[in-house]
């Protein structure tokens, strides 16, 4: 026992000089990051660039995403041949964890595409890493092609601050609106028709409950799945600004009001007339789409990521629509944004190469593309011929909502800490073990103390 | 064997030769010793202790990552003490340490004595069986569990169709049976290691103990309790080393079955470290919490191997 000591000490030597020598974590990156200046001047001219390596980070890996990107890019370097890209393409999850090192490394690629929110995107903005694109977003006419409720996604202060306002720092390519899957057979059976006000909802899942079927499909395990039906709730009860406010984590707004109190209780409800199935806390999110595509339960509330699977399982038996309003031609306010945007990073040499891309994989082409390949482009889609049925009810909502100034942030974009402090306590209050009143706190506290510390 | 008497002799008579060497260790001077140990240190100090000294560093800071940190002092530490969420993530560490090691060795224990004394034919057999868990990657084990454990799953059916429907719930999203249910997982999965350790222990023990004990009249309870678990204590010591760890630092089982779920009765420190410097950017905040896991499991580590081995010896 003796023996060891000496090595003790001298490890706790080592931790000792290791502690005082090293400098502040980061502070490397600090002189090697020059402060973003735009340029004033930019060039649209891609073809007169001279011999330019485009390095491209994105995470269409799948199926659909994956055959738009290589569409695309081969396009784009016929057209462009002085321009090569050189495309390294990793999934979500892989994208998201290395992307932090990757920007305050000296060698970032050129264009990144980086996950919208404040703990992606907003400290990436906040570090100086990316380049605000408004100069290039004038030249282009950038703004004319995106509505700004579209924009708002990839838009922050320099600072990175306040999320949904300020500079533009990235374009995404597809959209996505969280909506209402139906099963025709069985509202059918339960003598109802699909619903066009929030009302004839209510009546059709009081039908479908008594004919014995399960009215609202939700696997919960996963604790971001009830975000969504929880924001669709919230969409009918609360005042779209005041959902803005609270989901972009801007001061001004609170939690605590009567009508999210109305849209917690309604959760609650729900869950008391049976309208779940026992132990949604339980089940998986991806088990429950697909009992819903087998034919079990009327409703599922969740994102247009699902068409093709559901469209390819059911059919014609299947139908989306917005979360209805109070009468059939009332504003449709839905959760939502844009697909994962592109953005050019600071240490790029070639910005306005970059930039060039940009356009090119966000131009009313590349939307033809998108749709061809089975995605959901997120401008011109009323525009966009499909071949009917869900894909068809999928493109004409998501045009409707973004033409009307519908759409609404997810509502973990609120906070960095929001998407836990969200997911836990809707799972709380959908197992009874919070009141609506706790649940509404609970979430007051994280939107007010981020608020404060935010300035 | 006369050339080598004659060698070594002669290596001894050269040895006297040189007074100045006696009284220290044979062979060649300390200095030289360390020499040896040079590479395989070099790579335990880049691998381990370099980034072991970053993160008690990184923990004094507040970090996102990206940006400069500023120095936080102990408030990381405090947080941990502090925050009811992050503590609780400690305690539920500890309940899994019951399910990851404690139950396991009651059962290898039972297990072990069982395939050791009844000497079955295929003791291999039943051996592989037992480990077969142990060779399955966490990340497979814990989807297959978590289909198990659905609310229309394995478990559930296997006990409506004995009648027992009444027991049945969702598993997972149950807040009393969640952390149990993720807590059995590891039971099935350090069973097998813990019966092999224990099996290769009671193999070695002298079969005359046996035969002594026998001869003073011992029945099967008290030979087990006089001559096999006093024998095989090392093994154990191996064994509670082992699954212990493996309880304190459980991830994976947790970010694929629950995620911490359902509220925070899931969450354990290795996931909030993981949780919080790669996904909410509290590089700081992550590493405390990394320290302060890796002082108790150092501690009980060090505790149960003192244990070990003074009753060995």
């Amino acid at each position: 026992m003796f023996r060891r000591t000496p090595r003790v000490l001298s490890a706790a030597g080592i931790l000792a000089l290791g502690a005082l020598t090293a400098c502040a974590p980061g502070s490397s990156n600090d002189s090697a990051t020059p402060k973003p200046t735009p340029k004033a001047e930019v060039n649209t001219d891609a073809a007169s660039m001279g011999d330019v390596t485009l390095v491209v980070w994105d995470q269409e890996v799948r199926g659909g995403q994956a055959a738009q990107m290589s569409q695309l890019n081969k396009e784009f370097q016929a057209k462009y041949p002085n321009i090569t890209i050189k495309r390294v393409s990793r999934s979500f999850e892989d994208l998201k964890k290395t992307l932090r090192l990757a920007l305050s490394g000296n060698e970032p690629p050129d264009v990144v595409q980086s996950n919208n929110g404040r703990s992606d995107m907003g400290e990436f903005v906040k570090a100086g890493e990316l380049v605000s694109l408004d100069n290039y977003s004038k030249a282009y006419g950038w703004d004319a092609r995106f509505p700004e409720s579209v924009r708002q996604y990839s838009s922050y202060t320099a600072d990175g601050r306040s999320f949904g306002e300020g500079n533009l720092y990235g374009m995404p390519q597809v959209g996505e609106v969280v909506g209402i899957f139906y099963n025709a057979k069985i509202l059918a059976a339960a003598g109802v028709q699909p619903p066009t006000t929030w009302a004839e909802f209510d009546d059709a899942l009081a039908a479908v409950k008594a004919k014995g079927e399960v009215p609202m499909m939700l696997g919960n395990l996963d604790k971001w799945p009830a975000i969504h039906v929880f924001g669709t709730v919230q969409g009918h009860t609360t005042p779209a600004q005041d959902i803005k406010t609270l989901a972009f984590g801007r001061d001004g707004a609170s939690w605590t009001t009567p009508e999210n109190t109305t849209a917690a209780q309604t959760l609650v409800d729900w869950v008391d007339n049976g309208y779940f199935e026992p132990g949604i806390n339980g089940e998986g999110y991806d088990p429950v789409w697909q009992k819903f595509s087998k034919g079990k339960g009327a409703f599922l509330i969740a994102g247009t990521w699902l068409q093709a699977d559901l469209q390819k399982a059911m059919g014609s038996d299947v139908g989306f629509m917005l979360p209805p309003g109070d009468s059939a031609d009332a504003r449709p306010v839905a959760t939502g944004g844009t697909g994962l945007p592109f953005a050019i990073t600071s240490k790029s040499k070639n910005p306005d190469a970059a930039a060039a891309y940009l356009d090119f994989i966000t131009d009313s082409h590349a939307m033809n593309v998108l749709t061809e390949t089975g995605n959901l482009p997120v401008a011109d889609t009323a525009d966009q011929s499909v071949g009917g049925g869900l894909q068809e009810d999928v493109f004409t909502s998501f045009g409707t909502v973004v033409q009307k100034d519908g759409l609404v942030p997810y509502l973990d974009y609120a906070t960095p800490t929001m998407y836990d402090t969200l997911g836990a306590a809707l799972q709380d209050l959908l197992a009874k073990k919070a009141t609506p009143r706790q649940f509404l706190d609970t979430l007051e506290k994280d939107y007010s103390d981020f608020a404060a510390s935010n300035g | 064997m006369v050339v080598q008497q004659l060698e070594s002799s002669a290596s001894s008579s050269r040895a006297a030769d040189r007074p100045a060497r006696r009284g220290q260790p044979p062979g060649e001077p300390r200095r030289v010793a360390y020499l040896y140990l040079l590479p395989a240190f070099l790579a335990y100090a880049a691998f381990l202790l370099y980034p072991l000294v970053r993160s008690v560093q990184l923990s004094f800071y507040d970090w996102d990552g990206l940006t400069v940190g500023t120095w936080a002092g102990l408030d990381n530490y405090r947080e941990v003490i502090t925050d009811g969420a992050l503590r609780g993530a400690f305690v539920h560490a500890l309940v899994l340490m019951v399910f990851y090691a404690v139950v396991p060795l009651l059962i290898g224990l039972v297990l072990a004595s069982i395939l050791n004394r009844s000497r079955v034919r295929g003791l291999s057999f039943f051996r592989t069986v037992v480990f077969l868990p142990q060779v399955v990657a966490m990340v497979v084990v814990a989807v297959a569990w978590r289909r198990i454990y659905a609310p229309q799953g394995g478990l559930n059916s296997l006990l409506s169709s004995v009648g027992l429907d009444s027991l049945g719930r969702a598993w997972l999203g149950d807040y009393a049976f969640a952390l149990p249910a993720v807590g059995f997982i590891g039971t099935w999965f350090e069973t097998g290691l813990v019966t092999v350790l224990l099996l290769a222990g009671m193999g070695r023990i002298s079969g005359e103990l046996y035969e002594a004990a026998r001869l003073d009249g011992a029945g099967p309870l008290r030979e087990f309790l006089a001559v096999t678990l006093p024998s095989i204590r090392r093994e154990i010591a191996v064994a509670l080393t082992l699954t212990v760890i493996a309880a304190l630092r459980t991830f994976d089982l947790v970010y694929v079955t629950t995620r911490g779920g359902p509220g925070q009765s899931t969450s354990v420190p290795s996931y909030e470290v993981y949780h919080r410097a790669f996904e909410l950017g509290q590089v700081g905040s992550a590493a405390a919490i990394g320290v302060c896991l890796t002082l108790v499991i150092f501690a009980i580590s060090f505790g149960i191997t003192r244990i070990g081995d003074r009753d060995a010896t």
